[in-house]
């Protein structure tokens, strides 16, 4: 077995330099583990090694963000290294944010996994807890001693490639990407001792904290529709007949752009569904139930609209994450846009 | 109400002449169970296996898993208004054969059917890995419409476990538990200390294959109303519906429903389980609207201090769950509610399509867009041709070696919400 090699972060305090004093002490490549180095020295045995260490003054960092980071990385990039750790940062403000920026431009610029330890009021835990592994430390160094070894854990999985498990078995910040795992007990008693602490007004913590919802507000109404071009956008998975771009039943990954022009009605043997989520039946009897072309059509020889737009946009809605729909709506609602599109009618299933 | 269940357990199936049940082994006769399912004139075929834990053995599409059962005593019998006459159900003495279930596959019905693997990882996030399954194998008559065959797909599966449950009938139990569900104002008297607990079960109602049947009636067409959890027990639920596999609440899942045991084993201790109100998941927002006032109404009626409220499918009836939840919260009952995740393939998503922060209380059953790689098992039972197109899958998702890689939603029961698995997600 390889013995992964390890370059660490540290500040000028824990490198022994000196306190605030010293903040401004530039970045320095130092050979082996330096101060907390030897705890993870300890916990690696034989798995993992400190090759080298850097050290680098807070004030120095956050004064000089792009010269940091640049020499920084400069200096990591020829270490050869399969895994790069910063801190832990404990509840100190200017070391977090040091070691979230600079795991954040190893991990991005030179693909190396990264890790770093913090509190989880540090602000740069705020700052980076979506997008890097940030284990969950106390507020102060006495917390040491339990967080290098769950950062020495986490670090072997990542320098190894190997899947990484849910925060509450790794230990990390919870705020980046939710990750399954097997609890101890099945959910319907986890939700019973959670009313019970609840009822007791004991506290409790829920297993998916609400997200700040996006809502959004509807846009003025439209003055004058007999002028507007009018788009058809459907989540309902309308999609000519054989499904060309293969779109999935549930969780879509993509989005179709079909054109209508000279389409007056959308039949049978022209278009069906490709949505799982409901009875296809109806929706492949006749598509405009779902995606009304032939009404749409109609306003438009009376005059009630300006123009059908000659194009729609169409998706899976069923089991599809709100993320992957608000990237297809953002690339679709700018050629919309571009188009000089009104109105949008989305229709749903 | 009171019932008394009596557990057989059943440790393997065998076909045989004679149908019974003898040393923990059920003897199915496959010929007398096919007569039975052909009396449905709109099947033309059906074919049965067995399946058992740890055998290399894959089945899909599945439609619905049903535990066999049968009434002792009491009034009424299993699946009323269904299978059995109209009659109330929940008292007296019942018998379960536990540790056994019957799937029911065939031709497709509407892509949300799902896949039940006896071993290997997929076995790990579905129940019936550890039942052993008699599985019917479905072929509808040509011409019939998705949801004639659904209707005769789910008759026949009830009807085959409610003839094996028979077999049970004249045995001793290897185990027994009394459930009591008290009257209101006998539990108040009986445990006047304890916070009174509700529990809300939202059914799957939106129609075109998404259905739910309670004593026979369509739940779309019902108000929220409440019953006693061993009419449950009893089969007063059935399954009748297509949504994904993952959340999907098989009648199995009914007949066991997690919550109605866990908060039965709390009754009395430390908690007084007062109320089971179920309430449907309509598509129409003056159905949402209506059907969330109703269960906030009942719950605050009825004084309780605390209730769980469990959701099926996602999307849609997470405006439902948010709904109920915000309008019980507004009555000042605690609530908890209990559903799963969309979190995307790499979980980076919002995870519901709906959120209120009334809803801080959560126990979610994991995502269900997470990918899984299945390894090619030994043999199928059902087909495993609509493996691309089923919810959970992808074009191109079967590999040179046979392996299928799915997001666990078409895995059956893998992220159920009525919180009956150990999954779950941070």
């Amino acid at each position: 077995m390889s013995t992964f090699k390890v370059v660490h972060y540290i500040n000028q305090f824990y490198a022994g330099v000196g306190g605030e004093e010293h903040a401004d002490y530039k970045p320095e490549l130092r050979d082996g583990p330096v101060g907390p180095g030897a705890a993870f020295t300890a916990a690696f045995g034989d798995k993992a090694k400190i090759i080298k260490t850097i050290v680098c003054g807070d004030s120095y960092f956050n004064e000089n963000p792009d010269e940091a980071k640049k020499t920084l990385i400069d200096m990591i990039r020829d270490c050869g290294a399969d895994l790069f750790i910063a801190g832990p940062a404990f509840n100190a403000g200017r070391y977090g944010v040091a070691c979230g920026t600079i795991c954040a431009a190893v991990s991005e610029q030179l693909g190396i996994p990264v890790l770093t330890g913090m509190f989880e009021e540090n602000p740069g835990a705020e700052m980076f807890k979506d997008k890097l592994h940030i284990i969950a430390t106390g507020s102060s160094a006495t917390g040491m001693r339990t967080a290098v070894p769950k950062m020495a854990a986490l670090g072997l999985k990542l320098a190894a490639g190997e899947s990484v498990g849910a925060s509450i078995e790794e230990g990390y910040l919870p705020g980046g990407a939710r990750v399954n795992f097997f609890e101890k007990e099945r959910g319907s008693k986890r939700a019973v001792d959670m009313l019970l602490k609840k009822l007791a007004g004991a506290p409790f913590v829920t297993e998916y904290p609400m997200p700040d919802f996006d809502r959004v507000a509807p846009n003025p109404a439209v003055l004058d529709i007999t002028k507007a071009t009018v788009a058809l956008v459907t989540s309902g998975g309308i999609v000519p007949k054989g499904n060309p771009d293969r779109i999935e039943s549930s969780s879509a990954s993509r989005y179709g752009e079909y054109d209508i022009t000279g389409v007056n009605d959308l039949t049978a043997e022209t278009y069906e569904t490709a949505h799982g989520g409901y009875d296809p039946v109806y929706a492949n009897q006749d598509a405009d139930r779902v995606l009304p072309v032939d009404i749409m059509r109609a306003f438009e020889k009376e005059g009630k609209i300006g123009k059908l737009y000659n194009k729609f946009y169409t998706t899976v809605g069923n089991g599809t994450s709100t993320k992957s729909s608000k990237h297809f709506a953002k690339e679709f609602a700018k050629k919309l846009k571009d188009d000089n599109v009104q109105v949008v009618i989305l229709t749903s299933t | 109400m009171k019932l008394e269940v009596g557990y057989i357990q059943i440790r393997d199936i065998q076909f045989g002449e004679t149908p019974m049940v003898k040393d923990g082994t059920l003897y199915v006769n496959a010929g007398e169970l096919e007569a039975l399912v052909l009396e449905d004139e709109y099947l033309a075929a059906v074919s049965f296996d067995i399946a058992r834990p740890g055998e290399s053995v894959r089945i899909s599409p599945v439609k619905d898993v049903i535990e066999p059962r049968a009434k002792v005593e009491g009034s009424g019998d299993i699946f009323p208004g269904v299978i059995s006459k109209v009659d109330t159900v929940g008292s007296g003495k019942t018998h379960v054969l536990r540790g056994a279930a019957v799937v029911t596959v065939g031709k497709i019905v509407g892509f949300q059917e799902g896949i039940i693997d006896m071993t290997g990882l997929g076995a790990q996030y579905t129940p019936f890995s550890k039942t052993v399954n008699l599985v019917a194998n479905f072929t509808p008559k040509d011409g019939l419409s998705a949801h004639e065959y659904e209707a005769a797909a789910r008759k026949a599966g009830l009807k085959i476990a409610y003839a094996l449950g028979k077999l049970g009938v004249d045995m001793r139990p290897d185990d027994t538990k009394v459930y009591e569900f008290e009257s209101l104002v006998e539990g108040l008297k009986k445990y006047p200390d304890l916070p009174r607990v509700g529990y809300v079960q939202m059914l799957q109602s939106q129609g075109l294959l998404h259905d739910t049947y309670v004593y026979g009636v369509d739940m779309k067409q019902s108000i929220t109303t409440m019953l006693s959890p061993t009419e449950i027990m009893d089969g007063a639920i059935i399954s009748g519906n297509c949504v994904s596999a993952c959340d999907k609440n098989t009648t199995y899942h009914h007949q066991n429903n997690p919550v109605i045991e866990d908060l039965f084993s709390e009754h009395g201790k430390t908690l007084n389980f007062t109320a089971m109100i179920i309430t449907n998941e309509n598509v129409y927002l003056a159905d949402k609207i209506r059907s969330s006032d109703w269960t906030a109404k009942l719950v605050d009626q009825l004084d309780l201090d605390g209730v769980i409220i469990s959701q099926e499918g996602f999307g849609n009836p997470d405006t439902d769950l948010i709904m109920n939840c915000k309008k019980t919260e507004a009555t000042g009952t605690k609530t908890v509610i209990i559903t799963n995740e969309y979190a995307g393939r790499d979980g980076t998503s919002q995870s519901l399509a709906d959120a209120d922060p009334s809803a801080d209380a959560l126990v979610t059953g994991g995502n269900s867009n997470q990918v899984v790689t299945l390894p090619k098992l030994d043999k199928v039972i059902g087909t495993l041709e609509y493996t691309e197109k089923i919810a959970g899958g992808f074009a191109g998702n079967t590999d040179a070696q046979g392996s299928i890689t799915v997001e666990i939603q078409a895995i059956t029961g893998a992220t159920n919400e009525l919180g009956f698995n150990l999954l779950s997600a941070r």
